[in-house]
Order: structure tokens, then C-alpha cells, then sequence
């Protein structure tokens, strides 16, 4: 294990794995509470046409994959705020659509060498230092925007309608929140790829939400247990040399059921759900 | 006479449509300081999108609104000055929030942006909290208190900024009667110590009529508007309720029943 660990590739997989939970843990609280997580599919899929229009251009994929998610969320928000589609035919239609653009440019390309399996379903070993920078880059942008606004996007995730009344700039704080995520879906392909980011968008704030009383337990159950299933995933997938990015999103999914059998346990002990658990205190 | 104080909401001539579609026109009222108002009106009367207006959530495209003496949507900091209770919120029981959680997010437009709460500010919360009468319930989640104290906590939400104007919007809808009691008399007792003027927007309007000083009955466009016992017993009441009043009167619920 120790031996393991001096190699430079697991070093820098460990701290890509490690990095990206924490900020799929961070951001997975807002994709479940604000019920965002099919934005976060839309999104990453469409991560495919930028890839691709990197690759095609020339220029680093992953740059290139991340100004074309922004856009992409920009125009979901865009276009269902604007009230002319549901959100959901919105992302249907534009995730499809930069999918489908992402395939036609890449069949153009004669770049036989690309590792189109490794965008779509990760290669963690294969982080380079550069994408290692790429990835502190984004962790400290997002983590400092969200720290700093944390309890604007709060009361916006709980009550988007009086947040606007109060005076909160709701629409701008949104695309934020859209702009976060198309950034961290880009930050989390090298690790689980983009096909499998879900996982780690929704996952860790779903066991966090199973079983926290409080939004600050939340928060720190779904960031502890990406990065423990990044780091268990990690050296599992090592031994039993399976693919590194499926056994993340695996050690996550033991978690979660662990997890919602725990939770449906503390709820029945604790006398929750909510009206039940009323009644059942005020008859002693 | 006395001169009038300068009111803190100012309506004149207030026309708003929604998709083309007109919803309110030809509205005018001022409420003054400290006064209870009550909008009552039938469903679909475009009660919501005035109380809407008066939080510039929606722009008016006709005549002048005025709230503490400038354009709702031009209040910037003075929203702060403004409580808002919506219609009982269709939120996530299981939302990982706090009572004194909830009730600090009403703070938030006091704070500004990348502020954190600071000791003053936990105890304007906890201030607010007593108000309502939920102390000792700061820390269960919101989603375990009952309809009524879940309403009480969006009320110290709404009293936790500077609050001097506060609108609450079908606040007891799905209250039981005690619960519906209880609240209002709750909010003439706030309105007397914290010096608020109150704007309460309700189709109930027998328990709206027995608390507020004022009423407007509108329906599209203001029925008539003075104080509940004239508003209440008047025939543009009836007008502007048409239907309801018809089949909720005696006549009409006997004549159901004798139906062959």
C-alpha cells in the first residue's frame, strides 16, 4: 500500500479523487436539496460537445469542454426561467443536441489516438500534473464562490420566491449555481467521467441527506463520503484491477443503500416523518 | 382634521397584465402607518399579483405604486423594511433546516452579500422567534413543527430584517380554526408592540373582516374598499363574489337540498 502511494500517477489519482469529492460533496448538497440533478445530466453529457470541439480545435479538451457546459447551463436556465419550455424538455432537447454535436465533430476528427473511453467513463491514473492544476483551479473558484454566498444560495434553495422578495438577487445567483456545476461536471471527467458525474453530483448528498438533522451535517456527511468512496474506490479498483471511475460510483451506491437503511431506521426510532412523529409526541 | 399621515403604500391608478392578458385595473388605495388592511376577493381576482406588485416582484404597466415612498422594484435596500409571508410554501419536510435557521435567512438582506451572521444577528433571531412564541423550538427542523407554528416560523422569518410593512399572502390557508384564531390575534398583538403596518391578503373574509381596520374587495379591479363592516355588508360585495355568495346562501343551500 505504502510502495502504492509513492508512485506519482496514484499520487496525483488520490489527490484528483480526493479533490473532486469535496467539491461533488459541496455542490451535490444544492443539486439535491434544489432538485437540480437532472440539470447536472444535461450538463454532463453535453461536456461531450465540448470535448469534442477541443479536440477538433486543438485545444486542451477539458478547457474547451468547460466553456461549453457553461453555455449549455446558461441556456437551460435561460431558456426555463424565460417560461417557454419545462426544464426538463429544455435539457432533453440541449443535452441530446451537444451530444450529438459532440459525435458528429469527432467523427470529423482523424485523431484515431483520443481516449474517447477515458472522457466518458474516467481514467483517474492517467491525471496529469496539468490536470491536477486544472482541478485546484476550479475546487478554489467554486469553493470560495459558494463559501461566500453560502447562505444566499441557502435561503434560494429553500424558498426561491421569498429570497426575491427579500431582495436577493435570485436570477444571477442561479446561474452561479448553474455556471458551479458545469464546471465541477468538468473537474469530475478525469475521475469518474462524464457518463458516471451524476453519481458523484447526487450520491454523496443523498447519503448526507438519509441520514444529517441539519443542513451543516449534510454538508459534511456527502463531502466525508465522496472522498471516502473516491480513496476506497481508488485502491479497490487497483487490486481487483477493475475500472477506477465505476468503482468510485460502486463503494457510493454500498454507501447509499447503507445509508437509507439507516436513515428509514433513525426515522422510525426518532418518530419522523414529520405528522406522525407530531402526534406521537403529543400522546405521550 | 387632523393631517393625514404620509401612507407607506401609495396605489394609484394601478393597471398590471400577465402575458397580455389584463389582471388588475384602475386600483387605487393608500394604507396608512400601523393600520391592519385586509385584500379580500374571490379566487382568480389578481389578490397574490397585487400583493406581488407591492413586493416588485411584478412590474405594473399602468399608473404609479409607491411603498415607503418609492417604486417597489426600486426599494434596493429598503426591501429589508418589508416582511414577507407567502402562502403556506409547498417545501420538503425533510429539508435539513432549523426553525433558527429558517428565521436567519430573513436576515440575509440586512446582511448583504458575502456577510456572515454575527453575534447581533443570532440575536435579532432569537428575538423573533420569541415573538411568535416558538421558543424553546429553535432547533427542530421545520419540517416537524405543526401547519401553525411552521407558519409562525415563516412569520419571524419575515419579522427578522427591519421589518416595518409586513404582507402576508393567504397566510392560514390549511390552518385549522384555533390555529387560523390564534395566528391573528398573534399579529395584532406583533402590530401594536413592533409598531408594523399589516397588509393580509385572504379569500376568507369573516376572519380577515374581524381583525383588520380596512378592506378592499377587489376583483380585477377594486369592488368597493372601506371598513369591514360597510364592505362586508355592501351589495358590490356580493357582486364581486357573485357565485360563491349565491350558492353559499341560505336560500340557495335549501334549494340544493330540496332538489328532487
Amino acid at each position: 500500500m505504502i510502495e502504492l502511494l509513492s508512485y506519482g500517477f496514484m499520487q496525483r489519482a488520490l489527490a484528483a479523487g480526493i479533490l473532486v469529492g469535496v467539491l461533488c460533496g459541496v455542490l451535490g448538497f444544492f443539486v439535491v436539496l434544489k432538485r437540480l440533478s437532472f440539470i447536472g445530466v444535461g450538463i454532463s453529457h453535453s461536456a461531450f460537445g465540448g470535448i469534442a470541439i477541443g479536440v477538433l480545435l486543438g485545444i486542451d479538451p477539458l478547457v474547451a469542454a468547460a466553456v461549453f457546459s457553461t453555455g449549455v447551463a446558461w441556456a437551460i436556465g435561460w431558456l426555463s426561467r424565460k417560461g417557454r419550455l419545462h426544464e426538463d424538455t429544455a435539457i432533453g432537447i440541449l443535452f441530446s443536441s451537444a451530444m450529438a454535436l459532440g459525435v458528429a465533430l469527432i467523427s470529423l476528427s482523424s485523431d484515431y489516438q483520443l481516449d474517447l473511453f477515458g472522457y466518458l467513463f474516467g481514467n483517474i491514473l492517467a491525471v496529469s500534473p496539468h490536470d491536477l492544476w486544472l482541478l485546484g483551479g476550479i475546487v478554489a473558484v467554486v469553493l470560495t464562490g459558494i463559501s461566500l454566498l453560502f447562505k444566499e444560495l441557502l435561503f434560494l434553495t429553500f424558498d426561491e420566491e421569498v429570497a426575491r422578495a427579500n431582495g436577493l438577487p435570485v436570477t444571477p445567483l442561479y446561474f452561479l449555481l448553474l455556471t458551479a456545476l458545469a464546471l465541477v461536471v468538468v473537474a469530475a471527467i478525469r475521475v469518474v467521467g462524464l457518463i458516471l458525474v451524476e453519481a458523484l453530483l447526487v450520491m454523496p448528498a443523498a447519503i448526507g441527506y438519509q441520514l444529517a438533522g441539519g443542513y451543516r451535517s449534510m454538508l459534511a456527511i456527502s463531502v466525508a463520503s465522496a472522498v471516502l468512496a473516491a480513496i476506497v474506490g481508488l485502491f479497490v479498483s487497483y487490486f481487483l484491477n477493475i475500472a477506477a471511475g465505476a468503482t468510485i460510483v460502486l463503494v457510493l451506491t454500498a454507501l447509499f443503500f447503507g445509508a437509507l437503511r439507516l436513515g428509514r431506521h433513525r426515522r422510525v426510532t426518532a418518530g419522523h416523518p414529520v405528522v406522525i412523529g407530531k402526534r406521537a409526541r403529543a400522546v405521550p | 382634521m387632523t393631517v393625514a399621515p404620509t401612507p407607506i403604500v401609495d396605489v394609484r391608478d394601478l393597471a398590471v397584465e400577465i402575458d397580455g392578458r389584463p389582471v388588475l385595473w384602475d386600483i387605487s388605495f393608500t394604507i396608512a402607518p400601523g393600520s391592519f388592511f385586509g385584500i379580500i376577493g374571490p379566487n382568480g381576482a389578481g389578490k397574490t399579483t397585487l400583493l406581488r406588485v407591492l413586493l416588485g416582484l411584478v412590474p405594473a404597466n399602468a399608473g404609479e405604486v409607491r411603498v415607503f415612498g418609492r417604486p417597489p422594484t426600486e426599494l434596493g435596500r429598503g426591501a429589508h423594511q418589508i416582511g414577507y409571508v407567502p402562502q403556506r410554501p409547498n417545501f420538503d419536510p425533510r429539508f435539513p433546516v432549523s426553525v433558527r435557521d429558517v428565521v436567519m435567512m430573513g436576515r440575509s438582506c440586512c446582511l448583504g452579500l458575502f456577510r456572515f451572521p454575527q453575534r447581533d444577528d443570532w440575536k435579532k433571531v432569537e428575538t423573533s422567534i420569541r415573538q411568535v412564541g416558538l421558543a424553546g423550538m429553535e432547533s427542530r427542523r421545520i419540517g416537524e413543527l405543526s401547519g401553525g407554528e411552521q407558519q409562525r416560523a415563516f412569520l419571524a422569518r419575515a419579522l427578522c430584517s427591519e421589518t416595518r410593512l409586513l404582507l402576508l399572502d393567504e397566510a392560514t390557508t390549511g390552518l385549522d380554526l384555533p390555529a387560523q384564531h390564534e395566528l391573528y390575534a398573534l399579529l395584532q398583538r406583533l402590530r401594536r408592540e413592533l409598531n408594523l403596518t399589516v397588509v393580509a391578503v385572504s379569500h376568507d373574509l369573516l376572519e380577515l373582516g374581524a381583525h383588520a381596520d380596512e378592506l378592499i374587495c377587489i376583483n380585477g379591479t377594486t369592488h368597493i374598499h372601506g371598513n369591514p363592516h360597510t364592505v362586508l355588508h355592501s351589495h358590490q360585495l356580493r357582486e364581486a363574489y357573485r357565485c360563491e355568495f349565491d350558492f353559499l346562501s341560505q336560500e340557495a343551500r335549501e334549494g340544493a337540498l330540496h332538489l328532487p
